[in-house]
């Protein structure tokens, strides 16, 4: 780990370093930065728009079922897992991270491995629950559910629902994408050679952006 | 060898190697992001099971709640995971001041998205009649007469 230290050290050259990350690092702060403005521009048009509505449909009603048991009294249950699921590969995540720091390649790829599982069973999740919907008769365009208020409702409900989850899960699969990546890479021995296992840092923060952006997916659709 | 470069870094610097490696500090934060959306979930749940006498007012106080909550588990995920409380100070500043804009930007626009709101309901009698009726709730979807979700007529 001390390696790592001078290793960055050497990179800068023009004294004290402002920041003290290695490049990669630092950029890749400054794309989740403008990553969570697009995000966010997302969420505040959705928010306006329902601002402007004068009601919208319930999501305790819209997301109330759960694979194979059907519909469940327990609103927002499927959900709920799949939030779990995210923020267990989070963690595993952070674990890959740590390990990559003791240098230790086997505990990387087991992490690594948790971490790649999470992102594709959240994923299919999120398969499941469009595939529902969509036999349910929502999709762009088409919003089969009710206002909460008993009124008409229009399609911005189901354009906003299917445009930022997919969005989100987008950005999931180029996570677990890039997460293979960094398995392949460590399997190779690729880290162990270069001497630092900073890249996997850099995939940790993005993966922990995409969980970040979750939070606020699950807050803005499931309990508004 | 080892041993000697631990010696030669300064060891405020150790302090913060060590904290990368703090794996009880990461199951505390899952801990912390675990229960906090149960509590979210308990809150949104018993609101449906339960009859106020003003559902509008405590609904919003529980959105209120709700904000504050999914701030919090913001602030865990970016200050723990992220490991951004752990960097320095320029790093953390560069990042959060930009943050700020969002304040401004959240306001803003839903500002603008309830003052539409109420021009409409209160110049447009036609959109005002028309998004206040009540309808029948809507034929479940029969799979034989079902339209095509995927199709746009």
């Amino acid at each position: 780990m001390a390696q790592v230290a001078t290793a960055n050290q050497g990179m800068w050259t023009g004294g004290k370093s402002p920041f003290k990350v290695e490049y990669g690092k630092l950029m890749m702060w400054y794309f989740l930065m403008s990553d969570a403005f697009t995000f966010g521009a997302f969420l505040i048009s959705y928010g306006t728009i329902r601002f402007s509505t004068n009601s919208w449909p319930d999501p305790n009603h819209v997301f109330r079922s759960f694979p194979i048991v059907g519909e469940m009294h327990i609103p927002l249950a499927f959900v709920s897992l799949m939030t779990f699921i995210l923020i267990m590969s989070s963690v595993t995540m952070v674990l890959a991270v740590g390990a990559g720091h003791e240098m230790n390649r086997k505990e990387v790829l087991k992490w690594l491995g948790w971490t790649i599982l999470g992102g594709i069973a959240f994923l299919s999740c999120q398969a499941w629950e469009w595939t529902h919907l969509y036999h349910e008769g929502a999709w762009w365009g088409h919003n089969p559910f009710m206002n909460i208020d008993g009124t008409m409702s229009s399609t911005n409900f189901t354009n906003f629902f299917f445009t930022i989850t997919g969005f989100h899960g987008f950005h999931v699969l180029s996570g677990v994408v890039i997460n293979i990546i960094m398995f392949i890479m460590t399997y190779k021995g690729v880290f162990d050679r270069r001497g630092h296992y900073l890249m996997i840092e850099k995939a940790g923060l993005y993966w922990h952006f995409v969980d970040l952006v979750w939070v606020f997916v699950f807050t803005c659709f499931y309990l508004f | 060898m080892e041993n000697a470069h631990v010696a030669a870094v300064p060891h405020t610097h150790a302090h913060d190697e060590a904290h990368t490696f703090d794996r009880k500090a990461i199951w505390r934060t899952f801990r912390i992001l675990l229960y906090i959306t149960v509590f979210e979930l308990i809150l949104a749940i018993t609101y449906y099971e339960i009859e106020f006498s003003n559902p509008h007012l405590v609904k919003h106080l529980l959105n209120g709640v709700f904000v504050i909550l999914t701030l919090a588990k913001a602030f865990f995920i970016i200050a723990e995971f992220m490991h951004l409380r752990h960097e320095i100070r320029n790093l953390i500043l560069s990042i959060s001041i930009p943050a700020l804009l969002f304040i401004w930007f959240i306001t803003a626009f839903l500002w603008d998205g309830n003052s539409y709101k109420n021009l409409r309901n209160t110049y447009d009698k036609h959109y005002k009649e028309h998004a206040t009726e009540k309808v029948e709730q809507k034929e479940p979807a029969k799979p034989g007469e079902k339209e095509e979700p995927g199709k746009l007529q």
